[in-house]
């Protein structure tokens, strides 16, 4: 596991005039559907922990209405929260003065918006140059780093262009494109694909994915999309209702639900896709043929079911051999879903 | 149950010293500030006679090239700068020529006087709520208080001559483009706003480089709407000695010569459209990155 690169403990966010005195009865329980009725005020987060690995990608995600995009601009303090505490990289974030909070900003993060949010008064080039003018950087090198970007997300010969003239996916390319000008080691990324048809989003997917094999960024991606989440993400939180009720990785996730909303959520999932072999691999080993662990199940249960004893062994990435996987974990695997499907349960 | 059938009012002795005694200490104060104040609108004065006679001095051909030469960079129609050309000649052929430079110079003025105290105050409501509720109501006031009512202490102050007059036309027509400038700016998208704070700019840099950008069209749109609401006042300041294509028309209905006060009148009307669709073209072409239509 990389080193912790951003950390958020006991973060709250009440929206309201008078949001800081309802932090010790929200702490004590008091619901958000009680605080809406009784006191008009809007539980957005709810006591947020979560450590933030450096140069992965961490998906945030949530149904709309869950707080992600409130979290997400906690971390650039967009909003201000009503309590917690958020560090990057050891620096207390909600100490900074407002001068201190700009070079945060200008330096440390950067930020991909879900409607592009491009200035539609300048260029393509300009666009990409923005974070760079504002920092005061040459005309001449702000120029020459704008055309490196907008290279690399593939928009060569678009940069006298003006957003209007360009189709949405081209425009999040030049957003990406603007946020990675400013070589901020954070990059947020709020619903950044969402807006996008499902053929150009798995298009910015591979893109992002791609890029990221290079520049190693600490990445916080916002989606309400499951099949975008484990795709990308190193790491999944999954907020509902302003609370985080499960982080993991991907694998944990799909293996181990924490409750009946998240089981339900993922009960649609190619589950042969996205599990992967050391999801379900045992101690032991085999004599059969060797598997990748992050083979997924649906590779593996050709090869198991071509072996004799339909067993296999399990190695990781460098070749060492460290466990086997059989066929009636895989195929239990598929079907392991005992989920109540009874959604009113949490409506 | 006589106190039923009448108002209460202030007795009609106290009424009167009241006014009086108002407009008593009005006169003194008038009388003992008029000069220091006039002496600070100097300049103006200067600038403004200045103005007018290199409008006059210059030679005709001139001006109208300069007239088709403006009109055609802001709405980059060639009908519009003919258009203007045309009206110029035709007002001159008619004897209008003076009064209509006098009249262009006092709308120029006015116009810059309004932009540069204008836009200062429309970028500051929007920015801060409170000036907003602070001002709003002033602009009310001054769109709706009978002209005649501060043309009054205007000219106790200033005595009459161009700079009341042009004072008069900056009370009448300043507010929509301080109303206009903030509702432009404040009308700029949150989500770019937001991007500009997630990239780190400062308040300047975010207002020149973000919200006036954008707030140009409506800046624009109040812009000509105060060019519009100056020329309407043309005749009114003519009453108060303001030279120009006002000063026949009040002669005009004074002494009912109905061809003097068409003619001038329809000199007016012209003038207002020239301006008017001139400056809404270029308000237009403003826009025009919007929509994406600049490069393609």
């Amino acid at each position: 596991m990389s080193k912790t690169k951003l950390k958020i403990e006991n973060l709250y966010k009440i929206f309201g005039p008078r949001g800081k005195s309802f932090i010790d009865p929200v702490k004590d329980g008091m619901s958000k559907q009680e605080l809406l009725d009784n006191h008009s005020h809007v539980l957005g987060l709810n006591n947020i922990n979560l450590d933030i690995p450096e140069q992965r990608i961490q998906v945030i995600m949530g149904l709309s209405g869950s707080g992600k995009s409130t979290l997400i601009r906690h971390i650039n303090r967009l909003i201000e929260p009503t309590a917690g505490a958020i560090t990057v990289d050891d620096e207390d974030i909600l100490s900074m003065s407002q001068l201190q909070l700009r070079e945060f900003r200008r330096k440390k993060t950067s930020m991909v918006f879900q409607k592009f949010a491009l200035l539609p008064h300048k260029t393509v080039a300009q666009n990409v140059a923005y974070g760079l003018t504002i920092q005061g950087e040459q005309e001449s090198i702000a120029k020459e780093k704008s055309h490196k970007w907008i290279e690399s997300v593939g928009l060569s010969g678009f940069e006298e262009r003006y957003p209007a003239q360009l189709s949405g996916g081209m425009q999040q390319r030049v957003g990406l494109a603007r946020a990675l000008a400013t070589d901020a080691p954070i990059l947020l990324m709020d619903e950044a694909f969402s807006a996008l048809d499902p053929l150009i989003r798995t298009d910015m997917q591979n893109i992002l994915l791609e890029l990221q094999k290079d520049l190693h960024k600490t990445i916080i991606f916002i989606t309400h999309d499951l099949d975008e989440a484990l795709r990308i993400g190193d790491n999944i939180a999954i907020l509902r209702d302003g609370k985080i009720i499960q982080k993991g990785d991907p694998q944990q996730i799909i293996m181990k639900p924490a409750d009946d909303y998240i089981s339900d959520f993922i009960k649609d999932i190619n589950r042969g896709k996205v599990i992967e072999v050391k999801s379900i691999m045992q101690k032991g080993s085999s004599k059969g043929t060797s598997l990748d662990s992050s083979c997924s199940l649906e590779d593996a249960l050709k090869v198991l079911n071509n072996e004799k004893n339909n067993e296999c062994s399990v190695v990781d990435d460098k070749g060492k051999k460290i466990g086997k996987v059989t066929l009636d974990a895989a195929i239990g695997a598929l079907f392991r879903e005992k989920a109540s499907r009874n959604k009113e349960k949490y409506k | 149950m006589d106190w039923l059938a009448e108002f209460p009012s202030l007795g009609k002795r106290d009424l009167r010293d009241l006014k009086k005694g108002i407009d008593g200490s009005f006169r003194e104060w008038s009388r003992s500030n008029g000069d220091a104040i006039e002496a600070f609108f100097d300049p103006l004065y200067f600038f403004l006679v200045w103005l007018e006679k290199l409008l006059i001095a210059t030679p005709w051909p001139i001006i109208l090239i300069i007239v088709a030469g403006l009109a055609y960079l802001g709405s980059r129609s060639w009908k519009l700068a003919l258009g203007s050309v045309v009206s110029f000649m035709l007002i001159g052929y008619f004897g209008m020529w003076k009064d209509m430079m006098a009249t262009i110079s006092l709308i120029s003025v006015s116009t810059l006087i309004c932009i540069a105290v204008g836009i200062p105050i429309g970028i500051l409501m929007s920015r801060y709520d409170r000036v907003q509720s602070a001002i709003t109501p002033i602009l009310d006031l001054m769109q709706t208080i009978p002209i005649f009512v501060y043309l009054l202490p205007v000219v106790m102050l200033l005595g009459i001559g161009r700079v009341p007059g042009l004072i008069a036309v900056c009370v009448y027509a300043i507010p929509p483009i301080i109303r206009l400038t903030n509702l432009g700016i404040r009308l700029v998208d949150k989500e770019i706003l937001e991007a500009a704070d997630a990239f780190g700019s400062s308040y300047r840099q975010k207002l020149f480089s973000v919200q006036i950008p954008l707030a140009l069209p409506n800046i624009f749109a109040g812009v000509n709407q105060t060019i519009m609401m100056a020329l309407a006042m043309v005749v009114i300041a003519s009453m108060i000695g303001v030279k120009g294509l006002g000063m026949p028309v009040l002669q005009a209905v004074q002494n009912q010569y109905l061809t003097l006060g068409l003619m001038n009148g329809l000199a007016i009307v012209a003038l207002a459209i020239i301006f008017d669709r001139v400056s809404q073209r270029y308000g237009q072409r403003l826009q025009a990155h919007r929509y994406g239509k600049e490069h393609e």
